[in-house]
């Protein structure tokens, strides 16, 4: 069901833009446009735009606001394309405003049912374009082409069925002719995929499933029930030999694309159930891993593993960095991954070999990585806390690349650790159970821990349950080169530009600039709602602004003249 | 003689649910509903692996959500909780959770019970004996206050019965350092200009602290003007460890449960 509002164009410019593949390649080019979810395709979250400068950053000014009429975290990134910003709002809205004011053209509504199984809230991160077509993944797993000039829906397929739980939150990817989603539900039992669509029919193109059938490569890491085990649910001992069936590895945020090797790369999620590795034994890939695909059909080229036989719920649910670095004097191609499991790694982005990895949090669930990169896990024993906690060192929310500092940026949370217990669940179609049980570490028993998701204005956890921290890191050696320390944790994106300037949010409703050599605080603003969105920056009749979403305000903001 | 006991039991029964219902139903309301231990045991472990990812441990991790104060938005009677836990509430984060009739029943005999489920081992004495050790041997009234009698020294102690556990309430009395929430612990902030302000948090972010301060005053500082913050992790309050008996302590802890708010 969807309904249509449309409103008469504005006046300035001409208002028709339409995106092409060349477009999409080379969108640093175009740094007065946000083309796609991470920006560009190697998502580096960085912008050439420099009129927002060291020195007159603290001159910026709110410029428009839009409010979004239901409330709930809104971690959408806008799209910007010539002039016209394309964001999705809850639950399955998508806005076409204009970038300069902030006034709104259209707004087509995809009603999903009420019983549709995201796990975590009406989330839709944003949208894909080609040509003069949007596309929305929705949170009953459909997949809906809307025509940008009108708002009006050209063709709309069912990825999934969200009655086995599957749903969508992420913004789709769009490579050459196709657009790629990913189904999610990880935390329900579903066997995750990653789909690609023809752009102009909706047909589906090809299907790569995270956890492989029988027969399929990957597939013997889902051990046999070894003898001593049980079948009985209620033994400690229970394994699940169908397990692989309902295995996990969800995806839920954007992949990235290099088109040299015509290889799109996912974050695959959690092993189902997140908390028990002894009902499935094995490395359980291709969960809590990066795979790489090839874009045309598909097919795996290569992955790697994080996290093997996962207990501690640490999606691999991160946005690919793609960078190229000078490596030994070679120009190394790269994937740089500040994981949820704590982490910092560097692949090779053309054969997936282990380059480097040190933690960039405290980590006690492995003593290191070996000389491939495989963690020795070191569990702790039940009772004892783990570090990092279940949300991770870090999450979905973007990291940034900055080519200009050479520095890698992560929104981290510190001293945050869990006390996980793993039980046997068995599988039950459309429930929502992780296999166990977590609560976050606190230092004094019954103090309040950090909510999982929406804070309210009083923060009474403190810093002795969890706090933020952007960290800055040397992507050659690990190293952290500054951190800027939050009192609260933080769930929003980095952006980094050419001047210099880091933008984040964070849960407290600042929204500010620092500066990405040294990390020194520039500007705030007040917002005065969560702040769980990447901002972007664009530019319109040559004025460069940033935007940034604060609870249900999507704020732009500019120099002031 | 058996039969003729049986049949003088059978009248007494008779009489009883005729004349009695209204008196049982009257009861019903006036007493609270007794869940059994091993519900609220099951339900415990079904909260921790179902809810407490969103709700957190103490039931009040969503904003404007408090499970543990025993009232809630969407539910009164317990057929409406199960209502809420199988449907959902539409338009929140709140979902529908397949659960059978055993583990619903759990559930809300742990919600129903969850500021007193850690009392084993916790001994919980008598409310209104509890009331005169506050009022008077305990001295709680110099620093706290309950119903607006007491000083504003310390947290208000109105709805504490809401808010904590009997064993954190327990040491709370009896050891109050280890027992102190991160957010009462002592601060201490000098101004650029040398101003003190000695009080306890409200609230805190990145760039601002808002305090009470030991006048009782509602304080909000700019961190980026203060020379000095510091965090104390002792607290003022003094331990009863050895100046109350076991009998008065756990009288008190009575007293605080009962405590829980307008």
């Amino acid at each position: 069901m969807c309904v249509v509002i449309s409103s008469t164009l504005g006046l300035h410019g001409q208002v028709s833009p339409r995106v092409s593949n060349d477009r999409l390649v080379n969108a640093a080019a175009e740094p007065q446009n946000w083309l796609t979810y991470s920006g560009t395709y190697f998502s580096q979250r960085y912008s050439p735009l420099d009129q927002i400068s060291l020195s007159n950053v603290k001159n910026l000014e709110q410029k428009w606001v839009y409010q979004a009429q239901v409330f709930g975290n809104w971690q959408a990134t806008p799209l910007v394309v010539d002039g016209v910003m394309y964001v999705t709002q809850r639950p399955n809205d998508v806005v076409a405003l204009d970038a300069k004011t902030g006034r709104v053209f259209w707004i087509y509504k995809y009603i999903p049912p009420s019983d549709h199984q995201a796990c975590c809230g009406a989330n839709n991160r944003g949208l894909a374009m080609l040509g003069e077509t949007l596309f929305l993944a929705t949170l009953d797993a459909h997949l809906v082409a809307i025509h940008a000039k009108t708002g009006r829906p050209l063709w709309n397929v069912q990825v999934a069925d969200y009655r086995l739980s599957y749903s969508m939150t992420l913004a789709p990817l769009i490579v050459k002719d196709k657009v790629i989603v990913g189904g999610g539900g990880g935390d329900r039992g579903i066997r995750g995929f990653i789909a690609a669509y023809d752009v102009q029919t909706g047909k589906e193109a090809w299907r790569f499933y995270t956890v492989p059938g029988p027969g399929e490569l990957g597939h013997e890491t889902w051990e046999a029930c070894p003898s001593s085990s049980s079948r009985s649910t209620t033994s400690p001992a229970y394994c699940d030999p169908e397990a692989w069936k309902h295995g996990g590895g969800s995806i839920w945020l954007t992949g990235s694309y290099d088109p040299a090797l015509n290889l799109t790369y996912w974050g695959v999620g959690n092993v189902w159930p997140d908390y028990n590795p002894t009902q499935r034994p094995g490395d359980n890939l291709y969960t809590e891993s990066v795979v790489a695909l090839d874009a045309d059909t598909g097919r795996l080229r290569w992955h790697f593993q994080f996290t093997p036989n996962g207990r501690y719920d640490y999606d691999s649910v991160q946005i690919p960095v793609l960078a190229d670095l000078n490596l030994s004097g070679t120009v190394a191609r790269v994937m740089l991954w500040a994981n949820r499991n704590g982490f910092f790694y560097v692949l090779d982005r053309a054969t997936g070999r282990f380059i480097s990895g040190r933690p960039f949090v405290k980590v006690n669930w492995a003593s290191d990585l070996d000389e491939r990169g495989r963690p020795i896990q070191t569990p702790q024993p039940p009772g004892s806390p783990t570090w990092p906690g279940n949300q991770g060192g870090t999450n979905w929310y973007s990291p940034s690349y900055s080519p200009r500092t050479g520095f890698f940026y992560v929104t981290a949370w510190e001293d945050y650790a869990t006390i996980f217990a793993g039980v046997p669940v068995p599988y039950r179609e459309g429930q929502s159970a992780a296999g166990g049980a977590n609560r976050t570490y606190v230092p004094v028993p019954g103090a309040p821990t950090v909510p999982g998701l929406r804070r309210g204005p009083i923060n009474n956890w403190t810093e002795a349950a969890a706090k933020g921290a952007v960290k800055a890191l040397d992507p050659l050696t690990g190293q952290e080169k500054w951190k800027f320390v939050m009192t609260d944790v933080s769930d929003s994106g980095i952006l980094t530009t050419a001047a210099d300037l880091l933008f984040t949010g964070g849960r407290e409703g600042y929204f500010q600039a620092l500066d990405a050599k040294t990390g020194a605080a520039l500007w705030r603003a007040n917002l005065g709602g969560q702040i769980v969105n990447g901002p972007i920056t664009y530019q319109v009749d040559g004025k460069q602004y940033v935007a940034t979403i604060a609870g249900h305000s999507l704020v732009a903001f500019a120099l002031r003249e | 003689m058996k039969v003729q006991r049986h049949v003088a039991f059978s009248w007494g029964i008779l009489v009883l649910l005729i004349l009695g219902r209204p008196l049982l139903a009257q009861a019903a309301r006036n007493q609270p509903v007794q869940y059994a231990e091993a519900d609220i045991a099951y339900g415990a472990r079904l909260y921790a692996s179902q809810c407490s990812m969103c709700h957190g441990p103490n039931g009040d991790s969503i904003a404007t959500v408090d499970l543990r104060s025993g009232r809630f938005r969407n539910a009164t009677t317990d057929q409406q909780l199960n209502g809420v836990i199988t449907s959902g509430i539409p338009g929140t984060v709140m979902p529908a959770f397949k659960l059978d009739g055993a583990e619903l029943a759990g559930i809300v005999a742990y919600l129903r019970n969850m500021s007193t489920f850690d009392a084993r081992g916790v001994p919980v004495g008598d409310r209104d004996r509890g009331r005169a050790v506050f009022e008077g041997k305990g001295g709680c009234t110099k620093c706290h206050r309950v119903d607006g009698l007491g000083a504003g020294l310390a947290p208000d102690l109105g709805n504490i019965g809401s808010l904590r556990t009997a064993a954190v309430l327990q040491t709370s009395v009896l050891d109050p350092t280890s027992g102190m929430m991160p957010i009462n612990r002592p601060v201490r902030a000098m101004t650029r200009d040398g101003r003190v302000i000695n009080g306890r948090r409200l609230n805190e972010d990145t760039y601002t602290v808002q305090l009470v301060d030991d006048q009782g005053r509602l304080v909000s500082l700019q961190k980026g003007d203060l020379r000095e913050y510091t965090i104390l992790t002792t607290s003022s309050m003094p331990p009863y460890q050895g100046k109350l008996t076991a009998g008065e302590v756990a009288d008190l802890v009575a007293y605080l449960l009962s405590l829980k708010g307008a």
